[in-house]
């Protein structure tokens, strides 16, 4: 689950993470009425204003801009509230700016880059640091590896001062500024494991002209499958981020994913459902998105899946492609349901396998059944070439 | 003539009285696993029905005690999962399959954690796993036991039913399992494919070796190494998700693309080219760019028959 820039500072401040302060406007009016309060609170007349979107890369976009006065400011969040913000993240389509953050601009003396997240090799939640902050990062890693430094997070004893001396010594902070770091990356140490974060990522992370550390942006993602502990987090989802059938098949405990193709998928099991998607590809189609229905589907699920997968108005034929056997009948129930126009074929493979033919055969419905997965991606191609 | 489970497997079921537990006991017990006792807290002394053989106990320690179980299976919701295996690691349980998928990846790493450093012995499969499988002898998990067959080749997968189209398919040619290990689609696992290739490459049952990988993480890439250093037997691998886009997960909490690392693209050509044995005597699935799960099997038919 990812939120915007502004509640992720919100949740660090909490902690104690220093962040520059700000304020969230979701209107112009909102936006031009927070710089002079900035402004006044700061002390200092420069403001940056801040298009809150999902995606990165906002400042090569123009969504992130100083002003260093008021007539400035005004004039950006102007020009940045309402644009269609398209970054490297964002495709070629853009995102629309609607939401602002108006915050104090800093007198910055340089930038880190700052990460964490969990190394899966070593099973542990590690920190990531750089002197090459406010670029981006994967660039850095691609042709500068050296210049990422790496420190993993005992489990038992959680992020101890002595790797934050080590980590400033590397990043040629001095002895000041590394106890700076040290309290710092305290606090956000603390955040990342009780918040049960999957990222958290300061870019840049900078130190100050009177020596201070500070988090001058916030990427936080949270790990789903801890939500359960989080229920307060699901008012901080922004609905305009999520795509609307992404955010239905939630709903119904499917795992649904829109891709650019023409072929619908509904597939049980996530690995199925991949390799079901590069089957379709590998005969010449192209799937319009991943579903996997996941193991006991009922009726009301499959059909949920079927009419999520038909809202897409690309899809020109459906495959459904079942291992296990335990959705003969909701199938046949789900299609009839829904009142499905389009081609559908249905590999069914699991007990009982031939009753499950039969039954689709018997139906009356207009369903060609496949004999196996290459079969079945074979004849929903064809069908959806020959609907096109 | 396999690993892990076996005729002399005595499960405990971890969460018996739920309906998943409840449910794939029965299965396994048809399957003919000797089920020797069922956990939940709370329920020790009760009957679980349509297992009325089977003891209930309140905790795991009773069941190795009272019913001499050495290997448990998990079906316990995901909040209290991270306390259920430690809780059979504590009991001297050597074999933990965790079947429950949405264990938060903080309890995971705790968990590993002390496993490693506490119960170097103990084995933990999962979680988020289908299970363990030796056909003919024991099953573990929710697989269906019907599409597996006794045999030789020994089936290691990060996934659920793609596990079974491939160990479907072999059998449909004829190519029987030694044991098939679900070893999970999760971050942080209690095992991974090159400790799974370990225990096949020594267990003289299994004459080759099938891996069934899937984008995300780099464990298919160092298993390629390991098997390209250590493994005489002939290894055959698929990697699930060539087309997925980078930056989405794709229901695995394991499988996204992150970093511009973990696609398919950087996988195969380390999973065709370390893995020379398999290259060779596998023409038709190195020579082509992409592989699919129907051609999985054609491979291992003209490879190991050819090489056997």
């Amino acid at each position: 689950m990812k939120i915007h820039e502004y509640q992720g500072k919100q949740l660090l401040q909490k902690y104690g993470v220093p962040v520059p302060f700000g304020i969230a406007a979701t209107s112009v009016e909102e936006a031009l009425a927070a710089i002079p309060k900035v402004q006044e609170t700061a002390g200092t007349p420069g403001v940056m204003v801040k298009a809150q979107i999902h995606a990165g890369g906002r400042g090569q976009g123009g969504g992130v801009k100083f002003s260093k006065d008021k007539a400035a400011a005004e004039a950006n969040v102007k020009a940045i509230f309402g644009m269609q913000l398209v970054t490297p993240q964002t495709g070629p389509e853009g995102k629309k700016v609607q939401r602002l953050l108006i915050e104090q601009g800093l007198a910055i003396e340089k930038e880190f880059y700052l990460g964490m997240l969990l190394d899966r090799t070593t099973a542990r939640v590690t920190v990531m640091a750089s002197t090459e902050g406010g670029m981006d990062i994967e660039e850095v890693a691609a042709k500068h590896p050296e210049k990422i430094l790496k420190h993993a997070i005992d489990p038992a004893t959680g992020w101890q001062d002595w790797q934050s001396r080590i980590l400033a010594k590397q990043l040629g902070m001095s002895s000041k500024v590394g106890n700076e770091l040290a309290k710092f990356l305290r606090t956000l140490t603390r955040a990342y494991d009780e918040l049960d974060c999957s990222l958290l990522e300061i870019n840049p992370m900078i130190t100050t002209k009177d020596g201070k550390v500070m988090a001058l942006d916030a990427k936080v993602n949270f790990d789903d499958n801890a939500m359960f502990r989080h229920k307060d987090f699901e008012a901080l989802v922004d609905p305009s981020e999520e795509d609307p059938r992404e955010t239905e098949a939630k709903k119904w405990d499917l795992s649904y994913i829109a891709l650019s193709g023409n072929i619908g998928c509904m597939v049980n099991g996530a690995g199925l459902a991949m390799s079901t998607m590069d089957i379709i590809n590998f005969y010449g189609g192209l799937a319009a998105n991943f579903l996997d229905v996941g193991g006991g589907a009922t009726t009301e699920k499959v059909t949920a899946a079927f009419k999520i997968i038909t809202s897409d108005p690309d899809v020109k034929a459906i495959f459904v492609n079942i291992f296990g056997g335990i959705m003969k009948c909701d199938t046949i129930a789900a299609v009839r349901e829904v009142g499905l126009k389009l081609p559908l074929v249905v590999r069914l493979e699991g007990t009982n396998v031939e009753l499950g033919k039969k039954m689709l055969a018997e139906s009356g419905l207009d369903i060609v059944a496949a004999a196996d997965m290459a079969d079945g991606a074979q004849k929903v191609v064809a069908a959806a070439k020959g609907a096109r | 003539m396999s690993v892990l489970v076996g005729f002399n497997t005595r499960l405990v079921v971890q969460g018996m009285s739920g309906a998943a537990g409840a449910f794939h006991a029965k299965q396994m017990v048809e399957y003919g696993t000797n089920v020797v006792a069922g956990v939940t807290p709370g329920k020790g002394g009760t009957k679980v029905e349509g297992l009325e053989k089977v003891p209930m106990y309140d905790t795991v320690a009773e069941a190795v005690e009272h019913a001499g179980a050495n290997t448990s299976v998990i079906y316990v919701p995901p909040p209290f999962a991270a306390d259920s295996i430690l809780e059979a690691a504590a009991a001297g349980i050597g074999v933990i399959i965790c079947i429950t998928e949405g264990i938060p990846a903080r309890d995971m790493i705790k968990v590993n954690y002390v496993l490693k450093l506490q119960y170097k012995n103990t084995v933990l499969i999962g979680p988020n796993c289908p299970g363990v499988i030796t056909p003919g002898q024991c099953k573990v998990g929710i697989m269906p036991g019907y599409i597996h067959k006794p045999g030789g080749v020994g089936v290691v997968s990060r996934s659920g039913t793609l596990t079974y189209e491939v160990v479907g398919q072999l059998t449909k040619l004829g190519l029987g399992q030694s044991t098939a290990i679900g070893i999970g689609g999760d971050p942080v696992k209690g095992t991974d494919f090159i400790d799974a290739i370990t225990w096949f490459n020594e267990d003289p049952g299994t004459s080759a070796i099938f891996m069934i990988g899937e984008i995300g993480g780099d464990s298919e890439e160092r298993a390629a190494a390991f098997i390209k250093a250590n493994v005489k037997k002939p290894v055959a691998a698929f990697i699930g998700g060539q087309t997925a886009p980078p930056g989405k997960r794709m229901g695995h909490a394991g499988a996204i693309i992150s970093g511009g690392k973990g696609g398919a693209a950087d996988k195969k050509p380390r999973c065709a080219t370390r893995t020379s044995r398999s290259r060779r005597r596998r023409p038709r699935w190195a020579r082509r760019s992409r592989a699919s799960s129907d051609e999985v099997g054609e491979a291992y038919e003209s490879g190991f028959r050819r090489s056997g």
